[in-house]
């Protein structure tokens, strides 16, 4: 009989604290089944800052690190200069990597580092509870904006993936959506891409991925998942914002305007 | 025993700490305890410069000098700043091609020396620490001249090595200064 | 033997590490440390090793926390304000038992302060700025000299009780020229790291570096393992120097750059027929609280010296356990006390004037 799925040899077998209709589990499982179809799960290293996924390390079989919030980047940069050749992933959320870890992500993609940050944007902080993010949209009722994210005081969403895009050491900028069945097979074909760049040592490679908060957002997950089309693919549009190449046509297109 | 607490002072790219250093290298050559101490940090980007060298038949305790027993002031600020540290029958050492001669404390063996004529009259004003220096070694015996030629080969190394007969003419001419102003005023072998 | 070589405190630091086999540098400018990542940026490379300048020194922690946590020998340093930013590395890297030397060539504060040498990051060091139960292994150097075989033990403590070790000097040290014997090259001891991350390479299990506990049972394990860890180090690794202590009438208790102020004020006071002995703490953590058994029935007085408004001085209290009285003197905020200062204090406690 034809085996028509096994279980992914990268993931453990430990049963999930992630609340249900999170969408941690796939981006964690889509991970582990590139690294695995690339041979790569004895050859990686993964960190996981504080947030939901601290204990990314229960699911994903491979060597790992927790890090203090918003720290993941530096730490990486450390465990890549000991060993240059390993595959090496940070899997940040959005509190972590686009409010207290800027300086870390910035500079490490400042560097050119020769790693993959996997940045789960879900518009909201989950692990404390669904206070505001970075990224929580206008009008969106967290528990520190009762009455909904105001402009007035809170400014608009960060656009990380097409921030990062501007840094010279980015080599690989992606933004992703979990949101469906054929949004996760793309997903997985551009996380695949990020650690085949890494592999070349091309420089810093960056995926957004867009994904629900079922209980903090107060939605079912059905109704998360419409929620995230409706309303943050809007806002954070998906698509490739930077792969290399990009920069050496840009440049030549300059160089032949002058 | 005999422990030698020299502050050199000046202003930024007269070659004060370099003075100092080739002491202390010095010393160390000669077997005895040494140290130096930099002031560092906003002065010494164009303001004045100053260092502290000890040169010890013992070890030092503290690098830091507060009774000095030979300062050498490169310039009218550093005078003002480090004459008052000397301790009385201690000697100052003068440029006085960059301020007049007055005023100096009664109780001090001053040397005056035309650093900056001197050196400009050898060849090149940038010599004018290693005039500075021959007489502060004449004067305060803190340490030899032999070693001091020794440090300048380790210092004065590929491009630079061109430069040394230069500089021991230098030292030469400060050395002569400084034997002969302190014979002037008393045989201060206690240094 | 290696030849004797005049150097300047922080790159002769820079050097010690290079050749006790520190592999890994990570570095953010700040006065008066700024030679140890400028040596290390020239020098590390033809040793094999790797050196970072960080965004931040709370990124030099973390990237020293990452090279640390994947097997490498690392140094980090900083001066008094760029170590208070590092405080979250250093309970971080205790809770993990990540190995690690520091060094803080400190200066005068709080706040900017000065970039002159200071003393008043003694708490921060032994009592600790970031979270949390833990200790640093603080050892503090008098010398160039002595500075550079502590780095040599800090390696060694560092990996064997797989804890982060403090070097904390002053910037006078930093700063200042003596003339050094260095160690041969690859002067350090290695040691199997068999729970670095370096990928399973699929014949182990994976390797995981956690610092956070869900269940209080399982914490509170945790905190035993590290408390039986602390209480090993206290009984094996204190260590001090002692002076005069048979017949001191005063005895002097100063560490780091202080010790050598005391030193020449002994001297003052033994021209004037006063005897007085030094204790000198070297480990800050542990403290050689043992060290004040020693002191003879002729003291007649205790007297703390510091570069701060008097910190080491609760740690002294606790040694003596009242059976001698206690008193501070010290300056502060960049300004280093004179031995006439300290022999003159010592003369008021005494009566003698």
């Amino acid at each position: 009989m034809k085996t028509v799925f096994e279980f992914t040899k990268g993931m453990t077998r430990e049963e999930s604290i992630y609340c249900p209709g999170c969408t941690h589990g796939i981006a964690h499982r889509l991970i582990m089944e590139v690294l695995d179809e690339m041979d790569l799960l004895g050859e990686t290293i993964g960190i996981s800052p504080v947030g939901c996924s601290i204990l990314a390390h229960r699911y994903m079989s491979v060597d790992m690190c927790e890090a203090a919030h918003g720290r993941a980047p530096a730490i990486a940069t450390g465990i890549k200069r000991v060993h240059p050749d390993c595959t090496l992933f940070t899997y940040q959320g959005d509190g972590d990597l686009a409010s207290i870890g800027t300086g870390e992500i910035i500079h490490a993609a400042h560097r050119g580092e020769k790693f993959t940050t996997f940045f789960v944007n879900n518009a909201i902080y989950g692990m404390t509870g669904g206070q505001m993010a970075p990224t929580t949209l206008v009008g969106q009722k967290t528990t520190t904006t009762q009455e909904g994210r105001s402009e007035l005081l809170c400014g608009k969403p960060l656009r990380m993936a097409e921030m990062i895009a501007t840094i010279e050491g980015a080599v690989f900028v992606e933004r992703v959506s979990l949101d469906s069945p054929s949004s996760i097979f793309k997903a997985k074909k551009v996380f695949r891409k990020a650690i085949e760049i890494q592999q070349k040592k091309l420089g810093f490679g960056f995926i957004e991925i867009l994904s629900t908060c079922p209980t903090n957002w107060g939605l079912s997950p059905i109704d998360s998942m419409e929620w995230l089309r409706t309303h943050m693919i809007p806002y954070f549009p998906l698509g490739n914002f930077r792969k290399p190449g990009d920069r050496e046509m840009a440049c030549g297109q300059e160089m032949g305007a002058k | 025993m005999a422990m030698h607490k020299l502050i050199i002072s000046g202003f930024g790219g007269q070659g004060v700490m370099m003075m100092g250093q080739m002491i202390a290298y010095a010393g160390m050559m000669e077997d005895k305890h040494v140290t130096w101490l930099p002031a560092y940090g906003p002065e010494m980007r164009g303001g004045t410069a100053n260092c502290s060298v000890i040169v010890s038949d013992k070890p030092i305790s503290s690098p830091i000098i507060s009774k000095a027993n030979a300062v050498v002031a490169m310039n009218y600020p550093s005078l003002l700043k480090f004459e008052p540290l000397v301790i009385p029958g201690g000697l100052l050492f003068a440029n006085t091609s960059l301020f007049e001669e007055t005023h100096f404390r009664k109780d001090l063996v001053i040397v005056s020396v035309k650093a900056n004529d001197i050196a400009v009259e050898i060849k090149n004003d940038k010599v004018s620490n290693m005039v500075m220096l021959g007489a502060v070694l004449s004067g305060t015996s803190v340490v030899s001249r032999e070693s001091l030629y020794k440090v300048m080969e380790k210092v004065f190394v590929g491009a630079k090595a061109k430069l040394i007969p230069l500089n021991k003419l230098a030292l030469e001419a400060g050395f002569e200064i400084g034997r002969v102003a302190c014979a002037e005023n008393f045989n201060n072998s206690d240094f | 033997m290696n030849e004797k070589v005049l150097m300047k405190g922080n790159e002769a630091f820079a050097e010690a590490a290079i050749r006790y086999d520190c592999k890994y540098y990570f570095g953010y400018p700040i006065t008066p440390q700024n030679e140890i990542p400028e040596y290390m940026s020239r020098e590390l490379s033809k040793a094999d090793g790797v050196f970072v300048q960080a965004e931040s020194e709370l990124a030099a922690v973390n990237m020293a926390y990452g090279a640390s946590a994947a097997g490498g020998r690392v140094m980090i340093s900083s001066s008094s304000p760029g170590f208070a930013l590092m405080q979250e590395g250093m309970s971080f890297l205790c809770s993990v038992e990540a190995p690690c030397v520091i060094i803080n060539v400190s200066r005068g504060g709080p706040g900017i302060g000065t970039i002159l040498p200071g003393q008043a990051d003694y708490y921060q060091a032994t009592r600790g700025g970031g979270n949390g139960d833990y200790h640093l292994i603080v050892l503090a150097p008098a010398s160039i000299q002595e500075s550079i075989t502590l780095i040599g033990k800090a390696f060694e403590l560092s990996d064997q009780y797989r804890n982060p070790v403090l070097i904390l000097v002053d910037g006078m040290i930093g700063q200042m020229m003596e003339p050094v014997i260095l160690p041969d090259y690859h002067s350090g001891k290695q040691i199997d790291k068999p729970w670095a991350l370096t990928g399973t390479k699929g014949i182990r299990p994976p390797n995981t570096i956690k610092s956070v506990y869900l269940k209080a049972e399982e914490l509170e394990a945790w905190n035993w393992h590290l408390l039986e860890k602390y209480r090993k180090i206290i009984d094996c690794e204190v260590s001090y120097e002692t002076r005069n202590l048979e017949d001191a009438e005063i005895v002097f208790v100063a560490y780091g750059t202080t010790s050598r102020i005391i030193r020449e004020a002994m001297e003052i006071l033994e021209a004037d027929h006063i005897r007085s002995g030094l204790i000198r703490p070297i480990s800050l953590w542990p403290y050689p609280y043992q060290s004040f058994d020693e002191m003879s029935s002729s003291t007649k007085a205790v007297l703390v010296v510091e570069l701060s408004q008097g910190q080491m001085i609760d740690d002294v209290k606790i040694g003596v356990n009242g059976r001698f009285p206690v008193s501070y003197v010290g300056r502060f905020g960049g300004t280093v006390i004179s031995p006439e200062e300290v022999a003159s204090e010592a003369k008021r406690i005494l009566g003698v004037v």
